[in-house]
């Protein structure tokens, strides 16, 4: 570890803090309609598409809105790619995407998880790339905030007045898309360009190595797709190696901008949050609960990291860190990011359900790796994807402060609202979800011989793999852990399951809270109210996290990066 | 029902409760329990498991034994607990049911009232065959055969069989004393009483069948940390029942006994268990204070209380305004403005009435030869004044709502009492002047929070006693008694622990907002209600509900029965009529209002307690996990006994302490689930810390020195 490296993370974690502020009370103008300098595009769209922007959706609307479209979306897109030999900008030519993984994709992308079991230059034309899934990478992600905001709307407003009712969906898909994701995307994106992230529709270029040798180097307009991808937390590459591509990536500075993009906005919505329910002190409580977890995850990952891999040392490998030797555990990274930032971006694209990876995972220590694969476990809530890591961590709140709130004598209150039998039964379907699929699944492919086939690497290693990898889809995060075959039948729809899965059942039950929650009077606050601010809370709601959330794998997690990471001290590695 | 205290442990009650813990292994009972319905059936399939071992020569037979046999005790300690809780409520009905013995009641027919009592025909029948509308007479030493109300007559009643209480009470036709409970006992005089109750309604029927928890539902919160522990129960489901696979994968496996074994330890058998005994001892806890809860959701709804509404008379203030100073108009002399007052007062039974008379007998020794027991004397009748004046002078004035007045008439002295405008107006309408001086005292008497009470004599020309006498008849004022309210002591300080817990104290008063003030300010009070009629009560009960808030408020008469009824939580005093008791959703046997606030503390106490084993079960996941995960993978890898940070002896040993500690739990927790967690009035934040680090951080550490403790001990028994 270098102290370069700790200013490298710390500098970023105060960017991250920086920007929550403003950007996060610009979301509440966008989310209330007062930020109106686009209105006649917004009316335009509304107007061709035939959206009543008045019209507050109650819960069940709004969750059959959400739904309608991102089937539609859905269907369009594995059309497209299905189609994708007939279709323009093709210059490869590219044939059709194989069924499942059309499938597969198709999902992948809805649900802004972006899990890729393809190569993007090798399968991808640029009109599928551009039409669909830069298109999922801006839908899905409005779609995942738009979702966040009502859940917001359902805690503030008085229960006398929404009488279940949050907000219309189309509108608030149209505006998180039309002044957070784009405005934001064309201010960052040319500094992405400017060093060196390329933006063409050229045929891919073959050239000859100073070593002679033939070499394709894969081109396309990379750029605007790969902003997007940080902002969206989406996670999808334009090319198979993802950020770790120098066209994706080119630079310590590109990939600074990254993981900052990453991080942006499920900072912002934290403020947000804050705001639009009155109680700032709560929303900073649970950016600190957030915080906290990203801290040590990424110290955590950082050590073990910088520590190596004992074995290399014992066999006389230098793994000191001097000026021109990174040290430590460089195997899977590029030289260009070092240790520090390949460990940051491994825990900021695990905690924001991006999945955009500029290392492989696969090659972390077995404690390095768990580090990601324990992020996505937590539920994604450690500032999470855009929308979603809010929403999942606010389920985790009130299921805090029902866990905690008895404690203080009276039925428990979340901002004047009381949690009961339906709140708590909602926020436990939630709950109970990702470990149902990530288990279930996981268990199966474990001893199935489809799910073994993949398997890049025996022992515990190969179960972190397919571990990781329903992790991964479950929580939509989508990076992968890599060593596993993903791209066969049995992967391609037990994957696209997972992720449609991890992504609408949990949203259901989540938009069922908040309809519950918006039929709720607000009972006002005293000195007998549970507190949800301060250093007491956040601690209660980290540890409620851990217990409910991350306990739940530690079987599962002690036979796999746990017992790994024993045996490798013990001299064994897999 | 004399709520007698039991110890804890009360023999009779243990004894009867192991019997009902293996009773309630029905697993018809036990569903209703999902996370103890899981234990049971783990319990049964490791038997299944047992007994194929046994006969088919298995190894490690002892093992599953001992595994086996902790499952069933985890099983029945929780089956324990709730008998024990349950034991203690039905001791208490069994009480109640001695008391009620076969009783005869005197019938009456219908037509036939209004005689004297020894001449009503009635004929004996059983207290089982009286119906609701029937009539029964009630002489002394007849026990009252059913609940109902007094159309006849006055007695003093012994009501011990129902509050504890020794000291009789009234009871009489008509008013806000009309109400008797069937199991009383009439002590003198007779009543003619209408059965409103049908035998098995009646209210100690409904009190043995609350007692013993016949009609008990589960409450919201209960239902909804219910579903909270099934959801975790099915969480932990996933993760136990996906190690198999997962073993198999790293070439071990895991037997079922073990894995039975992890997933009973990971689930909050804790709470699971400990869950109903702690709703019955809440409302047990009632009981001991005298207090019957209609349901168990009455009892939470009191720990959610916002705003309290009290009565101030006799909750706040003592009840009755004592005279603590007469104030003479100008040209008066204070000696002779007491006099007046007194004589004025004779006849007067009100408490303030009586603390006039007494204080002129103290201050100025007047009438001290036939006043020595000035207040007994009042009662019995106007025989001091009788003295005084000779009988055919004396006519007393009655207070009416009208005039706002009293007085008597006598040897053509007329001497009024009463609010100052309303005497002013009596003044002036008999040509006297009001002095200017009268306004100023009325003032600083109401800003003081006490009751001016002016006195003005008109003196009839030519007659009466010719001390003073007013000229030409016209009427004067003689001078003003201060009327104060005497605050309760201590009252200040509960308040301070409401406004503590966040509740807020609004009183109720009749009387003018400037008193009010004054009082609420000397009492502590956060707000107040001046003036107020039922229907402003019932006002304020709205406007605070409507704000989100939940409001409770005792008390006792018909007119109350609304209020009572809106209300969150509405406690009728046992004193109170029918309606209110029937409105309200609890029922303060002592009859006293001030219990509101330890209603509320009970209610507080047990989602406390609820909460606060939730959080204890669920923080003990963490050391069973280190316990159990090492051992069952000991064979598969050996490098997972890192992990074993507890530095068990062997797999065995770790998975069997985690067992024991696991079920033992229970049982230590019991006499925490029945009396509750220790409760003292704070601010949220406070409680929260507090109980965090007790049941929080205590819930982490105490497994970690229990499995240990246990793991240390099976070693030296022998038992791995």
């Amino acid at each position: 570890m270098t102290a370069a490296g700790w200013l490298q993370i710390g500098v970023f974690s105060l960017a991250v803090l920086l920007v929550t502020k403003p950007l996060g009370l610009y979301l509440v103008r966008v989310y209330d309609g007062t930020a109106g300098w686009l209105r006649p595009v917004e009316r335009l769209i509304y107007g061709l598409s035939g959206v009543d922007p008045d019209d507050d959706q109650h819960w069940t609307r709004y969750a059959g809105a959400m739904l309608l479209f991102s089937a539609a979306s859905m269907l369009l897109t594995y059309l497209v790619l299905r189609l994708q030999g007939a279709l323009p900008l093709n210059p490869q030519q590219l044939p059709a995407v194989a069924d499942r993984q059309a499938f597969e994709t198709a999902a992948s992308f809805t649900t802004n998880t972006n899990w890729q079991s393809y190569g993007g230059e090798s399968t991808m034309s640029y009109f599928s790339q551009m039409t669909q899934l830069a298109f999922h990478n801006f839908v899905s992600a409005a779609a995942g905030m738009a979702v966040a905001v009502a859940l917001v709307r359902g805690i503030a407003r008085r229960g006398s007045e929404a009488r279940g009712r949050l907000g219309n969906f189309w509108v608030d898909l149209v505006r998180g898309t039309l002044y957070a994701l784009l405005p934001l995307s064309l201010l960052l994106v040319p500094i992405l360009v400017q060093q060196g992230v390329i933006q063409n529709f050229r045929p891919y270029v073959q050239l000859t190595t100073l070593e002679g040798a033939k070499q394709t180097l894969a081109m396309g307009p990379v750029a605007s797709q790969e902003i997007i991808k940080q902002l969206g937390t989406n996670g999808g590459g334009f090319f198979n190696a993802n950020s770790a591509h120098p066209f994706e990536n080119p630079t310590p500075w590109t990939n600074f901008w990254s993981m900052f993009a990453i991080f942006m906005i499920p900072s912002a919505l934290t403020y947000m949050f804050g705001r639009m329910v009155s109680n700032q002190r709560h929303g900073w409580a649970v950016w600190a609960a957030m915080f906290a977890f990203f801290a040590a995850g990424a110290s955590t990952a950082y050590w073990a990291e910088a520590r190596g891999n004992p074995i290399h040392a014992a066999r006389g490998v230098d793994v000191a860190t001097t000026g021109a030797n990174p040290g430590g555990n460089m195997e899977g990274k590029e030289v260009r990011f070092g240790i520090a930032n390949s460990a940051l971006f491994a825990v900021a694209t695990t905690d924001a359900s991006c999945g955009a990876v500029n290392a492989m995972h696969d090659s972390f220590t077995p404690l390095g790796g768990l580090v990601p694969l324990l992020n996505i476990q937590l539920g994604e809530v450690v500032f999470g994807g855009v929308g979603a890591g809010l929403y999942g961590m606010i389920v985790m709140v009130v299921l805090t402060v029902f866990i905690a709130g008895l404690m203080v004598g009276r039925t428990p209150e979340y901002l004047g609202k009381k949690i009961q039998a339906r709140e708590v039964q909602m926020a436990m379907l939630y709950a109970l979800v990702f470990p149902a699929a990530i288990l279930t699944l996981t268990a199966l492919s474990a001893v199935l011989p489809a799910g073994l086939a993949g398997l890049g690497n025996a022992g515990p290693h190969g179960l972190s793999e397919i571990l990781y990898a329903f992790t991964s889809t479950a929580g939509n995060n989508g990076s992968a852990f890599a060593g596993l075959t993903g791209s066969t039948y049995y992967y391609n729809t037990m994957f696209g399951i997972n992720t449609l899965v991890g992504r609408f059942a949990m949203m259901v039950p989540m938009l069922a809270l908040a309809g519950f929650l918006a039929e709720k009077r607000i009972a006002p606050e005293s000195a007998g109210t549970f507190p949800v601010t301060g250093l007491l809370f956040v601690t209660l709601l980290v540890g409620v996290i851990l217990i409910v959330s991350a306990l739940t794998f530690f079987p599962a997690l002690s036979l796999g990066p746990i017992v790994e990471q024993l045996l490798m001290g013990a001299g064994r590695v897999f | 029902m004399a709520a007698q205290k039991r110890a804890l442990f009360d023999p009779p009650i243990v004894r009867r409760a192991i019997g009902d813990a293996f009773r309630k292994l029905d697993p018809r009972h036990m569903v209703r329990n999902p996370v103890m319905f899981v234990v049971l059936v783990g319990s049964a399939f490791t038997t299944v498991v047992l007994a194929r071992d046994v006969l088919g020569g298995g190894h490690a037979v002892g093992f599953t034994l001992q595994i086996a046999l902790w499952l069933w005790f985890t099983v029945l300690f929780a089956n324990f607990a709730e008998a024990m809780a349950e034991g203690r409520g039905k001791a208490q009905a069994d009480d109640l049911r001695a008391s009620r013995t076969l009783t005869q009641a005197k019938r009456l027919d219908a037509s036939d009232t209004g005689g004297e009592p020894d001449k009503l025909e009635f004929e004996l029948v059983l207290a089982s065959s009286l119906r609701k509308g029937d009539l029964m007479l009630c002489t002394p030493g007849d026990i009252i055969a059913s609940d109902g109300e007094v159309i006849e007559g006055v007695a003093s009643v012994d009501e011990s069989a129902i509050t504890g209480e020794s000291a009789p009470v009234i009871r009489e036709s008509g008013g806000d004393r009309s109400a008797v409970t069937g199991g009383t006992k009439v002590l003198s005089d007779y009543l003619v009483i209408r059965i409103i109750s049908n035998p098995g309604e009646t209210f100690i029927d409904r009190m043995i069948a609350l007692i013993e928890g016949a009609q008990r539902q589960k409450t919201p919160n209960e239902i909804a940390l219910t579903i909270l522990l099934s959801g975790l129960t099915i969480i932990f489901l996933f993760a136990v029942a996906t190690l198999q696979p997962f073993a198999m994968y790293s070439h071990g496996s895991a037997a079922v006994p073990v894995l039975i074994a992890l997933l009973v330890c990971l689930i909050p058998t804790t709470i699971g268990g400990l869950l109903s005994a702690i709703g019955i001892a809440g409302m047990d806890r009632m009981i001991q204070h005298n207090v019957i809860a209609m349901s168990g959701r009455s009892v939470e709804a009191a720990g959610d209380v916002n705003t309290l509404l009290l009565d101030k008379t006799g909750t706040i203030t003592l009840g009755n305004r004592q005279a603590v100073e007469f104030v003479p108009m100008p040209g008066v002399e204070e000696n002779y403005l007491a006099d007046r007052a007194q004589l004025a007062s004779l006849p007067d039974e009100t408490p303030e009435g009586r603390s006039i008379v007494v204080l002129a007998k103290e201050k100025f020794g007047l009438r001290g030869r036939v006043l020595a027991e000035g207040a007994r004397l009042v009662a019995v009748g106007t025989g001091a004044l009788a003295e005084a004046h000779p009988p055919q002078h004396m006519a007393f004035v009655a207070f009416s709502a009208a005039t706002r007045m009293s007085g008597v008439d006598a040897g053509g002295v007329e001497l009024r009492k009463g609010a100052g405008d309303a005497v002013s107006r009596w003044v002036r309408e008999h040509g006297g002047d009001v002095p200017e001086a009268m306004g100023a005292v009325v003032e600083r008497i109401g800003r003081a929070g006490g009751t001016p009470l002016v006195v003005a004599e008109r003196c009839a020309v030519g007659e009466g006693r010719a001390a003073r006498p007013a000229e030409n008849g016209a009427a004067r004022v003689l001078g003003v008694i201060y009327l104060k309210d005497v605050v309760k002591g201590g009252m200040r300080e509960r308040f301070d622990r409401l406004r503590a817990m966040g509740i807020r104290t609004v009183m109720i008063t009749g009387d003018n907002p400037l008193t009010a003030a004054a009082i609420a300010q000397e009492a502590g009070v956060d707000d107040f209600l001046a003036e107020a009629k039922p229907e402003d009560k019932m006002a304020l009960i709205r406007r605070e509900q409507a704000g989100g808030k939940l409001v409770a408020m005792t008390g006792d008469g018909t007119n109350d029965a609304p209020a009572l009824a809106q209300a969150d939580v509405g406690v009728a005093m046992n004193s109170g009529t029918q309606a209110a008791k029937e409105a309200g959703n609890m029922i303060d046997l002592d009859s006293n209002p001030t219990k509101l606030i330890e209603v509320v503390e009970i209610g507080k106490q047990l989602l406390m307690t609820r909460g606060s084993l939730t959080t204890f079960s669920i923080a003990n996941d963490v050391a069973k996990y280190f316990a159990i995960i090492p051992a069952m993978f000991a064979a598969t890898y050996p490098a997972l006994n890192a992990l074993n940070v507890m530095r068990l002896h062997s797999p065995e040993s770790a998975i069997l302490a985690s067992v024991i500690f696991n079920a033992l739990i229970i049982i230590l927790l019991i006499p925490l689930a029945l009396r509750g967690v220790r409760y003292r009035p704070a601010p949220a934040s406070a409680i929260l810390r507090r109980n965090l680090l007790v049941y929080g951080l205590g819930g982490l550490v105490v497994p970690f020195v229990g499995i240990k403790a246990i793991d240390v001990l099976l070693v030296l028994v022998r038992l791995v």
